[in-house]
């Protein structure tokens, strides 16, 4: 049985995991095995080496042409190393990354630890989005002093974010 | 602080004390996190990935934490200071690898290490002794937390943070715990144990080695997705799966004692005369008859005084710490072989012989019926 990664020598490390129901099995040479990380308990993760060779093609569901225009990251160089070139990537190739996000882990939006600056920003963001929609409401129910009043506070927080 | 001042002690997880830990030998959580603006460190050019370097080693050396640290340039670590690190799992291989524009930061108990320019642009881990996956995230926690009032993480409300590879992102958290389970390789259980483990979408890997066989009968769980659930959540199910894995082992223990008994004492006084007789011995032999050793210590057939030398030895017996105090520049590994031996005999000799007699079994036994 050949090697998946070198594709010349001789497989003699044999990878088989079950992810929710799901068998994935990898061949390596002891070569490719040893450069993988595959015996260094810090480091390796059948999904990670997975994703260096069977799921690197479904990124490709972006359109061929598509770089990232901040870094210059293309699909071309994910399909070669598995990894990819900014932060910023994860939106340009977003269409291609989300089945394979959706493959890989538990769900697909991020329920666990959120940076404190960003907490104060998505506060602010529903708290204007709360008011907002009540704006609306007295406009069409034309409560017009009521809509003056949500029209200051939105400011305020407005105002509140930007200091 | 000196590498040869921080290599002369062993590290808090070693010599420390925590809940189970004879069977669960460390604890460990790491977090990866990079610069919003910045290009990976795989994917950035060499003067980016210095002007990173930089700015996150200034910040993590300032952390409160980091008031008594070890902090390097990796092109200033010889090869062999590398892998002594690497065996003490401070950085890891991939780390070892890299040279300009990656450095590490370490405190001086070595619980707290942070890996600047790994894969991503911060590693952060802390290790402890014994089960306490909690306290140790609440540790990183908190020097996350620390350093994000000085650097911009790259974050997104719906993915979390961003990493490298998207194998990592969302918590961008790998907790694991280190395993002794001869209880559970002595009776061939093992295998069931890590299919089973595998299933539930968590990963058991060997200390070095790949597939099922371990070393020295050490293993390793650790969560294997980051996105989808809190990191408290991915924490706990760890948590009750080590738990489950914890009685399993101690009910091969009572089993192997109560059925297997001559065979149990053979495999512990072979393992003694090996080791206090033998002038040439591999890592992988040298490791796997101090799993059975340790084993001896926790069912009292050697002294429990005796348990952190005999631990010392599971690290002091690699190849790159037989090397660090040795004069020669390189040692072959017939050098090696004979270098170990000798150690380990000497330490050994404080070691009185196995008390047969002593043998209990340390939690009560409800192996019956089953």
């Amino acid at each position: 049985m050949q090697c998946d990664v070198c594709q010349t020598k001789e497989a003699s490390v044999f990878l088989t995991q079950i992810v929710d129901g799901k068998m994935q099995k990898v061949n390596l040479c002891e070569a490719c095995s040893k450069e993988k990380g595959v015996n260094d308990p810090t480091g390796f993760a059948l999904a990670d080496l997975l994703l260096g060779l069977g799921a690197s093609q479904e990124i490709e569901k972006s359109p061929a042409a598509m770089k990232c225009p901040v870094c210059g990251f293309t699909q071309a160089d994910f399909k070669k190393t598995g990894r990819l070139g900014c932060s910023h990537c994860y939106t340009v190739f977003a269409d291609g990354i989300s089945p394979m996000l959706k493959n890989m882990h538990k769900g697909t939006d991020h329920t666990g630890k959120t940076p404190a600056a960003f907490l104060k920003i998505r506060e602010h963001d529903e708290k204007i989005k709360t008011l907002q929609s009540n704006l609306n409401k007295a406009i069409e129910a034309e409560e017009f002093e009521l809509a003056a009043s949500l029209r200051d506070q939105i400011r305020q927080v407005e105002a509140d974010l930007a200091s | 602080m000196k590498f040869s001042r921080i290599i002369a002690s062993s590290g808090e997880w070693l010599s420390g004390d925590g809940p189970n830990r004879q069977i669960v030998v460390s604890s460990r959580v790491r977090l990866a996190r990079n610069l919003r603006d910045q290009p990976f460190p795989g994917w950035a050019k060499k003067s980016e990935r210095l002007e990173v370097m930089n700015l996150v080693k200034q910040a993590v050396e300032h952390l409160p934490e980091m008031a008594e640290s070890y902090s390097e340039n990796l092109e200033a670590l010889s090869p062999l200071e590398k892998q002594v690190l690497v065996e003490r799992h401070l950085i890891s291989r991939e780390h070892a690898a890299k040279g300009v524009g990656s450095a590490v930061v370490m405190n001086a108990p070595q619980s707290l290490s942070v890996m600047i320019n790994e894969e991503d642009h911060l590693r952060m881990q802390a290790i402890r002794c014994g089960l306490q996956l909690d306290n140790v995230f609440k540790m990183i926690d908190r020097v996350d937390s620390e350093l994000e009032e000085s650097l911009e993480f790259a974050y997104s409300s719906e993915l979390g943070y961003l990493t490298a590879c998207p194998s990592n992102v969302g918590t961008g958290m790998r907790a694991s715990a280190m395993l002794h389970l001869p209880g559970l390789v002595m009776s061939d259980q093992i295998n069931k144990i890590i299919n089973s483990v595998n299933k539930i979408g968590l990963a058991v890997r060997g200390l070095h080695g790949e597939g099922t066989e371990a070393m020295g009968n050490l293993f390793q769980v650790s969560n294997q997705t980051t996105l989808g659930e809190a990191e408290e959540e991915i924490i706990g199910r760890l948590n009750r799966v080590i738990e489950q894995v914890i009685e399993h082992e101690q009910n091969a223990r009572a089993l192997l004692a109560q059925r297997k008994a001559i065979t149990l004492h053979d495999q512990i006084g072979r393992a003694y005369g090996l080791l206090c007789h033998s002038y040439s011995i591999s890592s992988k032999e040298a490791l796997n008859l101090l799993s059975i050793i340790k084993l001896g210590i926790d069912l009292a057939v050697f002294p429990d005084a005796h348990r952190f030398p005999v631990d010392e030895l599971f690290i002091e017996t690699q190849p790159a710490h037989l090397q660090k105090d040795a004069q020669v520049v390189k040692m072959s590994s017939e050098e090696r072989d004979a270098l170990r031996a000798s150690i380990i005999r000497a330490k050994l000799s404080q070691v009185p012989q196995p008390d047969i007699a002593r043998l209990r079994i340390a939690t009560p036994a409800t192996t019956e019926n089953q």
